[in-house]
């Protein structure tokens, strides 16, 4: 069974163009990079993805629970324990330290997620030492790393992320790339990565642009 | 990790801020809890003091000083009064009962009145231990005055001339008061009172000469240093006069003409007394005032003050509800992307609404706790200055049903500041405020 699938969808702005978007499939272990540039509407797709936003048309389906059947509190919660959300830059609750952070995931999707297994993430991303620092005090590479972790400690079946690297430099960014990958592999997830950043372009094979004539 | 956790923890991010909400909070609180319990206060030992006196009758001079003087002995009293002249007043059909009161002496700045043992009975004080005096020099004393005293039954002491423990020394007395009781504590003026006969007084000033020590009996602090510069001139006066007293000893009569007191209490027994009794008191060098009306018009411009100083805590606190709205939405702003990522982890929008209402009643409610205790420190603080002023102290150490009020008052306008901030990220458009990135 494909962990997300959508069909047909379509988002109008009050005032604005009305965006197409191509119908997509991924399974367990995949990646799929939706590349576009700035007016495509790939910020807007994610978040049809992770229904922060509804459709005017068509429909997104995750883990086979059509996102449209959910109400607001329902829905807050699925995305809770189901998704996983990693944003261009990485905003974080500024009076927490990292492991705090981490741990709002969890808390806020009443998933049942230890410290200890709170750590073990912090480790796996390399940023254990950091645990107790707050946010603002780390390098905008080890952010990222604090929000991925903090994408994952549900353990998501979906991943998404918005421009994830564009905010690094090449090395960061071939870095934060692998991370995603190995985790993904890990929780046995499908990860879509938007972004308009090249750099990923080579590394991954499945791809949609996503183009003005898409409107 | 909880919610309230993340609002403790958002309330100390912008420390500056909520350090100086928490300051206008605590100090407006603070002010109008305090105001509260000196009020209360305040009026209850005014109200438990009158009592039943309706009338005061003393020697002329500002009426509010008698009744201060007399009914809460905190003033120097106006003078004094002859005793045969106040006869005409005292022994009149429409007065009940007239207490006489007779200043003069103290003991380590604590006031020895002359009086009768009706006094205390009329404020209803029960004997602790020992017995009510009787003959002159015996005391019996209030028990405040007998704590901070030390006084025990059986022990004697000399007395001072005049109001003030810094009276001089040589001017002291040579008979021994000897304490033969002690008053339970009341909560009325007898607490902090040495009681006596009034004859104590009289014979204690009878060795000298009458008009010298009418004098000293009505001493005030700037009387006290000319008495001072004379007391040499005066011990041979004494001296002098004494023997003449001796001579004309028999002559009860006149004596009794001479002796004076400092005021009567008088309680009416009839309710055309207020009617009557001023115009006997016409043309002679005696007042009759009214205890009620007297402290009605103290309450007033003592009222004044206290509403003045209560608005502008009101207003201080207002400010500071301001700024709990002010810092609030303020931080909004800065924090809506935080407060979309909570969204996105799962928040839902009831708890971000309970997120930031939360942070709005921490402030509130630690800035009430500290208004709370700064106002137990301030009526403490100003206990201690009436405990050397007066001789009388506030009890810091209560929870006036009013300030159930003011914590409830003051909750409920912090939630209501924290309404609309709540509200604004209750309705916030996650989508919108994360792509604005």
């Amino acid at each position: 069974m494909a962990i997300i699938q959508t069909s047909n969808l379509t988002y109008s702005f009050s005032k604005g163009p009305k965006l197409i978007f191509p119908s997509l499939q991924a399974e367990e272990n995949s990646e799929l990079l939706i590349l576009g540039s700035s007016g495509t509407g790939k910020t807007t797709l994610l978040h049809l993805f992770a229904g922060l936003r509804k459709p005017t048309s068509g429909e997104v389906e995750v883990n086979g629970v059509k996102l449209s059947s959910l109400n607001g509190a329902s829905l807050d919660r699925f995305r809770g324990k189901n998704i996983g959300v990693v944003f261009q830059t990485s905003h974080f609750v500024q009076s927490l330290s990292v492991i705090d952070n981490i741990l709002l995931a969890p808390y806020f999707s009443n998933n049942k997620v230890s410290k200890i297994d709170a750590e073990k993430m912090l480790d796996r991303l390399n940023i254990l030492s950091k645990k107790n620092k707050k946010t603002s005090t780390l390098s905008v590479g080890e952010q990222q790393r604090v929000a991925i972790a903090r994408a994952l400690l549900n353990n998501p079946s979906l991943i998404l992320a918005d421009e994830p690297t564009s905010a690094l430099d090449d090395e960061n960014a071939k870095e934060v790339l692998n991370l995603l990958r190995e985790q993904t592999h890990a929780l046995k997830a499908a990860l879509l990565i938007v972004t308009h950043d090249n750099r990923l372009k080579d590394e991954v094979k499945q791809r949609i642009e996503l183009t003005t004539s898409n409107r | 990790m909880k919610i309230i956790f993340i609002a403790w923890k958002n309330c100390w991010q912008k420390a500056g801020a909520t350090t100086l909400t928490l300051l206008l909070l605590s100090f407006g609180v603070g002010i109008i809890s305090m105001m509260l319990l000196l009020e209360n206060q305040l009026s209850e030992k005014f109200n438990k003091n009158i009592k039943d006196i309706d009338f005061v009758l003393g020697a002329k001079g500002s009426p509010l000083q008698l009744i201060l003087a007399n009914v809460y002995h905190i003033d120097a009293p106006t003078g004094n009064i002859k005793v045969s002249e106040a006869q005409r007043i005292i022994k009149n059909p429409t007065v009940k009962e007239a207490i006489p009161l007779a200043y003069g002496d103290n003991y380590e700045g604590w006031r020895i009145v002359g009086t009768t043992p009706r006094y205390a009975e009329f404020y209803e004080v029960k004997l602790r231990e020992g017995k009510v005096f009787e003959t002159p020099f015996e005391v019996t004393v209030g028990s405040y005055a007998a704590k901070e005293l030390g006084l025990k039954l059986g022990q004697t002491f000399k007395s001072n001339h005049g109001l003030d423990k810094e009276g001089e020394q040589e001017e002291g007395h040579d008979q021994l008061f000897t304490v033969v009781g002690i008053y339970e504590a009341s909560g009325t003026v007898i607490d902090r009172l040495i009681l006596t006969p009034v004859e104590s007084i009289w014979e204690v000033h009878n060795h000298g000469d009458h008009e010298a020590s009418a004098h000293t009996a009505i001493v005030s602090a700037e009387e006290h240093d000319a008495e001072a510069a004379h007391a040499d001139h005066t011990d041979h006066a004494d001296e002098h006069v004494a023997e003449e007293k001796h001579d004309h000893a028999e002559d009860e009569h006149a004596h009794e003409e001479e002796r004076e007191v400092t005021a009567y209490l008088l309680i009416k027994r009839l309710p055309m007394a207020p009617m009557i009794l001023p115009q006997l008191v016409k043309n002679t060098n005696m007042q009759l005032a009214l205890p009620a009306i007297e402290i009605n018009r103290l309450n007033e411009n003592f009222g004044i003050g206290m509403s003045v100083v209560k608005a502008v805590a009101i207003l201080i606190m207002i400010i500071s509800l301001l700024s709990v709205f002010i810092s609030l939405y303020n931080a909004l702003r800065e924090r809506q992307y935080e407060l979309a990522i909570l969204r996105t982890l799962g928040g839902r929008r009831i708890q971000l609404f309970i997120l930031i209402l939360l942070e709005g009643f921490f402030m509130v409610a630690l800035g009430l706790i500290i208004g709370l205790v700064l106002s137990r420190v301030g009526i403490t603080l100003l206990s201690d200055m009436a405990k050397d002023s007066f001789h009388d102290e506030f009890n810091a150490m209560i929870f006036l049903p009013q300030e159930y009020y003011l914590v409830g008052i003051t909750l409920g306008l912090g939630v209501v500041a924290s309404l609309l901030p709540a509200l604004r990220a209750f309705f916030m458009d996650i989508s919108k405020t994360l792509s604005n990135d």
